[in-house]
């Protein structure tokens, strides 16, 4: 991918601007899809049509939306602390947009193919915390502080669960890449992490080979509970309901955005969908294969072009992404928002627990058999 | 040339910020100012080619340091509104420390025989080797460093339960 847009551009910054920017791009587009998503879909749920007249069958609201955001009046508050009120949004989106860089779209495709891929989307998580904070207390606004508190102490809570998931599945991969870890789930759906992992050896991206056998079945169990929990916890760190309670509308206006309104809303509403189809993208890339086929081949192999394989990958990860923002979404209709002390007992008594039994027990594990 | 530029960017990222933590007189500005000044560093460390450093450096300093850090002062009323005073309290103890501090840093930095760093073609991971020392050289103090930290959480979950509340979860 870098080379196609080396050999149309030249080797120059532009070059290297654009191969940044591209996630972004799909990034836009996806917010469209996502808004009208959640809109259309809770209105199924909810046995209504949803938005009906802009375009036919309402499908150009999202377009309506975002020019609406767009014309809006940019609304400081008098008592706001205005350079930290309006840095927040830009640092919230930037942070969201940074993790993006070790998601690897297809196998084409990566923005920045790091060895540590996996440590760092979890360290890089942390910059939107600090950044909901800044928005928290520089809104001079008692429900944004509260929401803030509720949000970060939220977040910081579920990080250690999360990071437990990612390290058992670097444990059994053997590598923090996310390259590697796609590459050793390749081959048809049953080499997914979710189903046990690879049958037979692998050759990994960085070119080692990891063996395997039909013995992984009895990873299944365990890295089931773990996507299970790896999704609670991503529910959780994207505020995201049954784990809204930072921006609980019946208690707190809206949480930490409350003061935002017109295009500085908007950058806080793109970096909580961008938060969302990252974790869904995880999801699918830690169990789920991430951009590999469910059936092993590609149309792109018959027909001997690499583009189409890339482009396939691609679409193959874009599809389970979006699929698991659809439960997401679904689960907003579904589940009932929990108490604090529910969301913490949650947190500290059952998924940090388990997950430590879990990691240690695959970690035995892969010492055994390997 | 573009490392150096990005030296410069990041080197100039990490001084400006640590002169604003030092002299905000709010300390609401000084603990945000410690963000960037701790980005510009991992930053410099991955222009060391120490990029499992600069990406702990993020996890450690922003994610768990400064996040308590910007908490305990929004928790604490007073700290928020009122202003630190920054006025000078001791001139002559504290000047001598930091003239002290200042003229070793200064020896230090003359004495030690600098090596030039070569800049890697490409990152090569160093999560790896980094592992294997833990586990084999340097065993020892890791676990000492280990069971430390463990010693403080301890403490620090002591000293917080010290007024017996007994609420029911």
């Amino acid at each position: 991918m870098e080379s196609l847009l080396q050999s149309l551009l030249g080797d120059n910054l532009l070059t290297l601007v654009l191969y940044c920017a591209l996630p972004l791009v799909f990034l836009l587009l996806y917010a469209l899809l996502a808004i009208l998503g959640e809109v259309k879909i809770s209105a199924f749920m909810q046995d209504r049509l949803g938005p009906m007249r802009t375009g036919p069958w309402g499908i150009i609201q999202p377009l309506a939306d975002v020019l609406k955001l767009l014309q809006k009046e940019d609304i400081t508050p008098k008592d706001a602390d205005k350079f930290l009120f309006n840095l927040a949004p830009y640092l919230s989106f930037m942070a969201a947009y940074a993790a993006f860089a070790v998601i690897p779209f297809s196998s084409q495709y990566v923005g920045a193919d790091l060895n540590l891929g996996a440590f760092y989307l979890l360290a890089i998580g942390s910059l939107n915390v600090a950044a909901i904070m800044m928005a928290g207390w520089a809104s001079h606004n008692k429900y944004s502080l509260y929401g803030a508190m509720r949000s970060v102490a939220q977040i910081v809570s579920y990080e250690v669960p999360a990071a437990m998931m990612l390290v058992i599945v670097v444990l059994f991969v053997g590598s923090l890449n996310f390259q590697d870890i796609i590459t050793a789930q390749s081959g048809p759906f049953w080499n997914w992490m979710v189903f046990g992992g690879p049958k037979a050896d692998v050759e990994l991206a960085s070119g080692e080979i990891l063996g395997a056998s039909w013995i992984n079945l009895i990873f299944l169990p365990l890295f089931l509970a773990s996507f299970v929990m790896y999704y609670i916890t991503g529910l959780a760190e994207t505020n995201r309901t049954p784990f809204d309670i930072p921006e609980a509308e019946s208690e707190l206006v809206s949480g930490y955005h409350t003061e935002y309104s017109g295009m500085k809303f908007a950058m806080f509403f793109m970096s909580e969908y961008a938060n969302m189809f990252l974790v869904s993208a995880v999801t699918a890339i830690l169990f789920f294969g991430g951009w590999n086929s469910p059936f092993g081949v590609y149309l792109g192999d018959m027909f001997d072009a690499q583009w189409l394989v890339a482009l396939e990958q691609f679409g193959w990860l874009v599809f389970k992404g979006l699929f698991f923002v659809f439960v997401i979404i679904w689960l907003r209709w579904t589940l009932p928002r929990l108490r604090v002390d529910q969301l913490m007992y949650m947190c500290w008594k059952v998924l940090i627990p388990f997950s430590f039994g879990i990691a240690l027990i695959v970690g035995f594990l892969v010492v055994v058999l390997k | 040339m573009e490392m150096t530029i990005l030296f410069y960017v990041f080197a100039a990222l990490t001084v400006v910020s640590a002169f604003v933590v030092v002299f905000a007189r709010s300390l609401i500005y000084s603990a945000f100012s410690l963000l960037f000044t701790f980005m510009g560093v991992a930053g410099l460390y991955v222009l060391l080619s120490a990029d499992f450093i600069a990406v702990a450096q993020i996890m450690v300093y922003i994610g768990g340091i400064l996040i308590l850090l910007v908490f305990g002062v929004m928790l604490t009323r007073q700290a928020t509104d009122v202003e630190i005073s920054a006025s000078t309290l001791r001139i002559v103890p504290a000047s001598a420390i930091v003239w002290l501090t200042l003229a070793t840093l200064i020896l230090v930095f003359y004495r030690t025989q600098w090596t030039e760093v070569r800049v890697l073609p490409s990152i090569e991971g160093t999560t790896m080797e980094l592992g294997e020392l833990l586990m084999t050289t340097y065993v020892l103090p890791f676990e000492v460093a280990g069971i430390l930290l463990l010693v403080t959480v301890m403490g620090a979950a002591l000293i917080a339960r010290r007024q017996e509340v007994s609420t029911d979860v």
